[in-house]
């Protein structure tokens, strides 16, 4: 079992035609993802290395029963694409561009939250992968193993660091998710251990969260409070020094607030198990498993 | 994008938010000439001298300063003009006094604090007023957190006339005070959404005798990532604020911080640096940068990127930590081979290759003939170069 995406997922990729989005449904394709239709405003009725394009992301909908979709266009458009994708209700977006102003993510977020038929994954995220069955955005397909530990992380090559240290222990993983490191986005921490708490196909959870913002402290709480499956975790940025932004536009300490030491220290009262070096992150998931 | 204070109350004044009367200057002939127009515009001789630099705390460094008269205001601009201004923002070594700004002395009756912000939690800009100007308002919320009022703007429907009020209530305001800062609010909000800014703080809004209310002081940030739509913001650039290993990283488009350690990084991905940096601290070491090179590095800026890093004096080895994934681990190999063989190495080198076509990167290094350190992991890595930098 996985969460997200499976089997049954029918990828729709929007910006297919543009250098990033073509490079990646090969890859998607490549790895077994059924993807179903491309879409590209003008280039409808084109196939692309074949795959269907259309104009607009209903039609694809309604002419090929897509239920998720993938966002490669460029920053000054992608909201718009995320809202075109909302409209036609398709139950998961997953956002990897990266570098949307945060105004047009607030207005994002504002019609997600008066909705309830879609889920937003990113944006400025590597995308979602259920190891063996579908892969949906940017990250090296081979690294991962088909098994039952969850993942979810607010960054991408450390999020793959992780994978790959859980493979090489001979853990696989459900689903892995990456929620991305832009300050306003779809879903946080919470939303995916849910749904990973309610999933029967997933024993454990592995959480990379990093500096800035509180996310983790409320995902730490929600572990206390509600979750039964065993979480180990990892905060980046433990020497990162105030006021710097570290590449992500999350990542920030201000003010004395969204420090690793808090997050650390949050985790712990939650009885989460902390990897103390990123190179330990796989042996404290296997820490937890017993 | 940070920006001085005089900048932010010229872009501020543009949509309707009362500023004192005042001017910027580049040089002391230049303040001379600001503090006999400030005086003439006012009639009145008190002005407030003020440095410009990108810091908070610049009153309690000094650098702020009341003048009663022309020669006390010449005296003043002397003294802080070419000042190295140390504030609890800007690190024991402080920042040269570059920029004045000359403005006319308020007749303060009350201090208040107002900041706009993107609220991660509510996803929203949400409106932070308090009756506790002047002081830092982290400080604030720590002593009196009852104190600070949150109105979060719905961006369906905008700004309400109800929330102005409703902050201009809570911060006890009546008469012409209380429909000056209804009209003052409105004016921020359109400000902040129209500019695209991440934090707007006006600390202190002040209420003058009189009832006007006023930005005594202005700190705007912009989203870099919505500057495309504001070219013209790009014009408020100083070079001077920027550091300058900084600046060359982001002309190839690499996200580069300058950090006090000795040990250059260069990574893929913001999570992977952090990590990075962490580990090498883990082990002893001290990070001098936190350097992502993105996910479509290619050659040329896996280049430049090394070159920045061995520019760097304090640097005595180099960790170079990869995980490949749209990024091609050849690519790096290329691209630090290249730079290798035109700025040389006169520090160790340790690589850490791993994920996409890594077995190829690896072969590329090792054909090169570059003394350089290959590690088996990230662990593996960050002891060997903490080990042969000490």
């Amino acid at each position: 079992m996985s969460i997200l995406v499976d089997k049954n997922t029918r990828l729709l990729v929007q910006g297919i035609s543009g250098k990033t989005g073509a490079f990646h449904t090969k890859g998607a394709k490549e790895y077994g993802t059924q993807v179903v239709a491309g879409v590209t405003p003008g280039k409808g009725g084109t196939i692309f290395e074949g795959t269907p394009v259309f104009n607009t992301v209903a039609q694809a909908v309604k002419e090929t029963g897509a239920n998720a979709t993938v966002i490669y266009v460029p920053p000054p458009f992608a909201a718009d694409a995320i809202l075109e994708a909302i409209a036609a209700e398709l139950a998961l977006v997953v956002c990897i561009t990266e570098g949307i102003p945060v105004l047009d993510m607030v207005n994002v977020k504002r019609v997600l939250g008066a909705q309830s038929k879609t889920r937003l994954v990113g944006p400025n995220c590597p995308g979602v992968i259920s190891p063996g069955k579908c892969k949906i955005g940017i990250m090296p397909g081979y690294i991962h193993l088909e098994g039952d530990v969850g993942l979810v992380s607010r960054s991408g090559t450390l999020t793959y660091e992780g994978v790959h240290q859980l493979t090489q222990l001979g853990i696989g993983q459900s689903t892995c998710v990456g929620i991305g490191g832009d300050p306003v986005k779809g879903m946080d921490f919470i939303d995916v251990l849910e749904m990973f708490e309610n999933d029967p196909g997933t024993r454990a959870v592995l959480m990379m969260g990093e500096i800035g913002g509180s996310s983790e402290e409320a995902a730490a709480e929600y572990v206390r409070t509600k979750m039964t499956k065993p979480v180990a975790a990892f905060i980046a940025g433990q020497t990162a020094p105030e006021g710097k932004r570290m590449g992500h536009a999350g990542a920030i300490i201000s003010g004395g607030k969204g420090t690793a030491k808090e997050k650390i220290h949050a985790l712990e009262a939650a009885k989460i198990k902390v990897a103390r070096t990123p190179a330990e992150m796989g042996a404290a998931l296997q820490s937890v498993l017993k | 994008m940070k920006i001085h204070e005089y900048q932010g109350k010229e872009l501020l004044k543009k949509y309707g938010v009362p500023i004192p009367v005042g001017k910027a200057a580049m040089s002391l002939a230049e303040a001379d000439d600001a503090i006999r127009w400030v005086q003439k515009e006012t009639g009145a001789p008190v002005v407030v001298v003020k440095a410009q630099i990108h810091a908070g705390g610049r009153g309690k460094g000094g650098g702020v300063k009341v003048a009663k008269s022309y020669d006390d205001a010449v005296e003043k601009a002397r003294a802080i003009f070419g000042m190295q201004l140390v504030t609890h923002q800007t690190g024991p070594e402080g920042k040269k006094v570059q920029r004045l700004f000359i403005e006319q002395g308020i007749d303060i009756d009350k201090e208040m604090y107002l900041g706009l912000v993107v609220d991660r939690v509510t996803s929203r800009v949400v409106i932070m007023a308090s009756t506790e100007g002047g002081m830092e308002i982290e400080e604030v919320a720590e002593k009196h957190p009852e104190k600070i009022m949150r109105v979060a703007v719905d961006p369906a429907v905008g700004f309400r006339p109800y929330q102005a009020r409703q902050i201009a209530f809570g911060l006890g305001l009546t008469g012409d005070a209380f429909k000056n800062a209804l009209t003052f609010l409105d004016a921020m909000v359109k400000a902040f959404v129209d500019l695209d800014c991440s934090l707007a703080e006006i600390n202190p809004l002040v209420i003058t005798k009189s009832g006007k209310v006023m930005a005594l002081d202005a700190k705007i940030n912009f989203d870099d990532n919505a500057l495309y739509r504001h070219p013209e913001l790009n014009a408020l650039r100083d070079p001077d604020e920027e550091d300058k290993s900084e600046q060359a990283a982001k002309e190839y488009d690499l996200s580069f911080i300058s950090l006090d350690g000795t040990i250059g990084c260069m990574v893929n991905g913001a999570g992977l640096a952090m990590a990075t940096m962490d580990i090498i601290q883990h082990y002893g070491g001290t990070p001098a940068n936190f350097l992502d090179v993105g996910g479509g590095a290619t050659k040329e800026k896996v280049t430049a990127a090394f070159k920045i890093i061995t520019r760097d004096p304090k640097v005595r080895g180099i960790f170079v930590n990869i995980f490949g994934g749209i990024m091609k681990c050849d690519v790096i190999a290329d691209g630090v081979i290249a730079a290798v063989k035109e700025v040389g190495l006169k520090v160790p080198l340790v690589v850490r290759l791993e994920g996409t076509n890594v077995a190829l990167g690896k072969q590329m290094l090792a054909d090169s003939g570059l003394n350089l350190v290959a590690a088996a992991d990230m662990a593996d890595g960050a002891k060997k170069i903490v080990e042969l930098s000490k």
